[in-house]
């Protein structure tokens, strides 16, 4: 049978044995099992509305037992056992996943995801609700960004590793990051865009940082009354500042000293630490499409009179922005966040699709994938996928808990 | 401390005029009600004093500085609006603060008027709560207390009391007027289309009406000396009667012929050249009085609505004419279905040609 006529059929029947799921057994307990006539028939209806919910629910819950909450217990237990699942080890497949160097670089990996990914695409996301608003071609400017989202992660892996790709000296660079490369002669324009700019707007995020630690720290000299846990709140938060403004300067300097280059076309995905980036572009791509969508609705949401209000107070358009709006939408940001937060730790079909977990770039999910699937290792595979799960389990809580908070 | 000037205001949408020839002198100290039906344009013109809508034709100064470009947070005013406005996310004390911040005063003397605000409003206790923990005339005392703390030279209210309810909003009222009493220096420019808080805060009251300015006068002018017809039935509750017919004898005194056969006197002069002339009589419902003689009207009373104080008298309508309300003081439940002649005195007629009275020619 060809593949298309297939998915049609299935689709048929899928949806087939839903309406007729629902309907005959619907029927059946109208007519049958408490029927709606004789002596009986206001006791029955009664009985019968208790008994529709779960009529409704069955499925779903059968689904979800089968195919989400059994996997979980029988994947705790095969991550107790040995590579075949037959010998009980205890926590001998943990103990074994933290001695791997490719496991902490999985670990490392995924972390860096985790800082990046939510926090640039919800940037993202925000500006580009912001700044459609109120434009004319703002919806057909939505339109184009929110696209990716309709992109399966495989596809968009595919539609950037062309952007990615590398042809040797002296063919025609078809990888568009590659051809705006190899306009770079390491001439004065190249000096200005490629070392001033960097450098400039990582000094200008250090001091933007080193501010920060400033007016924490001064906070925290001057509000001495404040209680224990916000006086360490604040000296920890002055700290990653001071340390992130540090990074920063440090990596300003490399940027304007680099010796980059130039002329030479560069496989991207091969160089180290940086790679990860690249593949982060991808998700971001992705998921700001998503987060502005969301955080378009939730600004619509903002009174407009509160607004109108901080114009009379005097506030400006960044003021009216990161005090009026932003903190009225703070639920929704932590939302599209944790949302997000989720979506990357389980990444892994780009990674999978553009590296395969080469050169520096492993991810949990994909480490999992490759301990079950190539090295047929059930233990550690199942041992590592425990891992994901209990690091997405508290973000998940929290996404919830605030989701449910949002829509009272 | 101000004073408003508007000269020949207008607001225009595209072609659309929805304000024309607005003229305004606001004096200092003075609270300025702006009353009108919904859509009137009132709503607008207070927006436009603070500056949330452009003024697109005349010229808008407070003394004598012209204010047409001037943002809103440089033109010395603030604003209470109709649904609170208040930040959700910040505290009392933070929603008063605001403001002040923003313009970088020193923290001492911020937190000097936000405590002096909350001490005036009763709302010290309140000052670290969220507004959601606040009932809705708490609210709008935050609201108000936001606009006290800035110290504006005015004050613009849009609609303050139309979200509480009925007794709030009496007690509330009051309020506002103890403030203005308190601040008798500050000017305030207040919006409603509720005619009792017109009455009640105004010492003088805007009249608007199809884009323009009805009348502008206190509250007694516009009640005892309207001048036109839609003033005239405007204030005042239930609305002024208005009957049709021709003046008949003229001098100090008019004697008017009414078309549904009755006959009234007005103590408006007019002149000889007047004999003849079409007019509406307007007569207020409380101003009626019962006669045995020839009275300016005399029909069925086909329902009654005693308030206590006073009875309502609906009268059965007679061909076009709208229908006739008397108020007549007292529990009359008896008159309904009977006839009633009813008469008022000289000094109670109003006289209406064109619209326009000839109080005013």
């Amino acid at each position: 049978m060809h593949p298309a006529f297939q998915a049609i059929l299935t689709i048929v029947i899928g949806v087939g044995g839903c309406i007729g799921y629902f309907y005959f057994s619907n029927l059946f307990l109208d007519k049958v099992l408490f029927p709606a006539r004789g002596e009986n028939a206001g006791r029955n209806i009664n009985r019968a509305n208790m008994i529709r919910p779960w009529l409704f629910l069955l499925p779903a819950m059968i689904a979800l037992g089968l195919y989400l909450t059994y996997p979980v217990f029988a994947t705790l237990k095969l991550s107790l056992f040995d590579k075949s699942g037959e010998n009980f080890v205890g926590l001998g497949n943990y103990a074994q996943m933290m001695t791997e160097a490719k496991f902490w670089e999985a670990m490392r990996s995924n972390a860096l995801w985790l800082v990046v990914v939510p926090a640039l695409s919800t940037a993202f996301g925000l500006l580009a609700a912001q700044l459609t608003d109120r434009i004319w071609w703002g919806n057909i400017a939505k339109s184009l960004i929110f696209m990716p989202m309709a992109i399966s992660f495989v596809g968009a892996s595919v539609i950037w590793k062309l952007i990615y790709d590398t042809r040797p000296t002296g063919q025609a660079q078809i990888g568009l990051l590659n051809h705006i490369w190899m306009q770079f002669d390491g001439g004065w324009g190249s000096v200005l865009l490629l070392r001033v700019l960097p450098a400039v707007l990582l000094a200008g995020f250090a001091a933007l940082m080193g501010w920060l630690a400033w007016l924490l720290i001064r906070a925290l000299m001057a509000d001495r009354a404040g209680g224990f846990w916000l006086r360490i709140g604040r000296l920890a938060g002055a700290a990653i500042s001071a340390l992130i403004g540090l990074v920063a300067v440090i990596w300003a300097f490399g940027a304007a000293t680099a010796n980059l280059p130039y002329g030479a076309p560069q496989q991207w995905l091969t160089i180290p630490f940086w790679n990860n980036f690249f593949l982060m572009a991808v998700l971001i791509w992705i998921q700001t499409g998503f987060a502005m969508v969301i955080l378009s609705a939730a600004l619509r949401g903002v009174p407009e009179d509160t607004i109108e209000a901080a114009i009379l107070d005097g506030a400006n358009a960044f003021q009216i922005f990161f005090k009026i709006k932003v903190p009225q939408i703070m639920g929704t940001i932590v939302v599209v966040w944790t949302t997000i937060t989720i979506v990357v730790l389980k990444v892994f079909d780009i990674v999978r699709a553009m590296t395969n977990g080469q050169w520096g770039t492993q991810v949990l999910a994909n480490y999992m994938y490759d301990k079950l699937f190539t090295a047929s290792d059930w233990g550690v595979g199942s041992a590592s996928a425990m891992v994901i799960m209990l690091l997405v389990t508290p973000i998940l809580v929290w996404n919830v808990y605030n989701a449910r908070k949002e829509m009272r | 401390m101000a004073e408003l000037k508007l000269s020949n205001v207008e607001k225009a949408y595209g072609e659309v005029k929805v304000l024309r020839d607005i003229n305004l002198d606001i004096k200092s100290g003075e609270l300025i009600v702006f009353v009108g039906p919904s859509g009137c344009g009132k709503s607008t013109l207070l927006r436009m004093v603070a500056g949330l809508e452009r003024i697109t034709g005349g010229d808008f100064t407070i003394d004598g500085v012209r204010m047409n470009d001037v943002p809103p947070s440089e033109r010395g005013i603030a604003m209470v609006f109709q649904s609170y406005a208040l930040y959700p996310h910040m505290t009392v004390r933070e929603n008063m603060s605001f403001a002040l911040k923003l313009a970088k005063k020193p923290q001492s003397e911020i937190n000097a008027a936000v405590e002096r605000a909350a001490r005036i409003l009763q709302l010290t206790p309140y000052l670290e709560r969220l507004p959601k923990a606040l009932s809705g005339g708490q609210r709008q005392r935050v609201a108000i207390g936001r606009a006290i703390v800035r110290d504006p030279k005015v004050y613009l209210f849009d609609e303050p009391l139309s979200n509480l309810d009925a007794a709030l909003r009496v007690a509330t009222r009051i309020e506002v007027a103890q403030l203005k009493e308190a601040m008798p220096n500050s000017t305030m420019i207040y919006v409603t289309h509720d005619q009792v808080e017109a009455m009640t805060l105004a010492t003088r009251i805007v009249v608007l009406a199809g884009g323009g300015v009805a009348q502008v006068g206190t509250p007694l002018e516009l009640y005892e000396r309207p001048e036109n017809e839609f003033v005239a039935q405007f204030i005042g509750s239930p609305s002024m009667n208005l009957l049709p017919g021709e003046i008949v004898e003229t001098g100090a005194q008019t004697r008017i012929k009414l078309d549904n056969g009755g006959e009234a006197l007005a103590s408006i002069p007019t002149k000889a050249s007047d004999k003849g002339l079409k007019v509406n009589l307007g007569v207020r419902p409380e101003d009626l009085v019962p006669t045995e003689g020839l009275g300016l009207f005399s029909g069925e009373v086909e329902f009654t609505e005693a308030l206590g104080e006073v009875t309502l008298l609906y009268f059965k309508k007679v061909g076009e004419s709208a229908g006739m309300v008397a108020k007549f003081p007292g529990i009359h439940r008896d008159l309904r279905h009977k006839a009633v002649t009813l008469t008022a005195d000289p000094s109670k007629i109003h006289l209406f040609s064109n619209g326009r009275s000839l109080l005013y020619r």
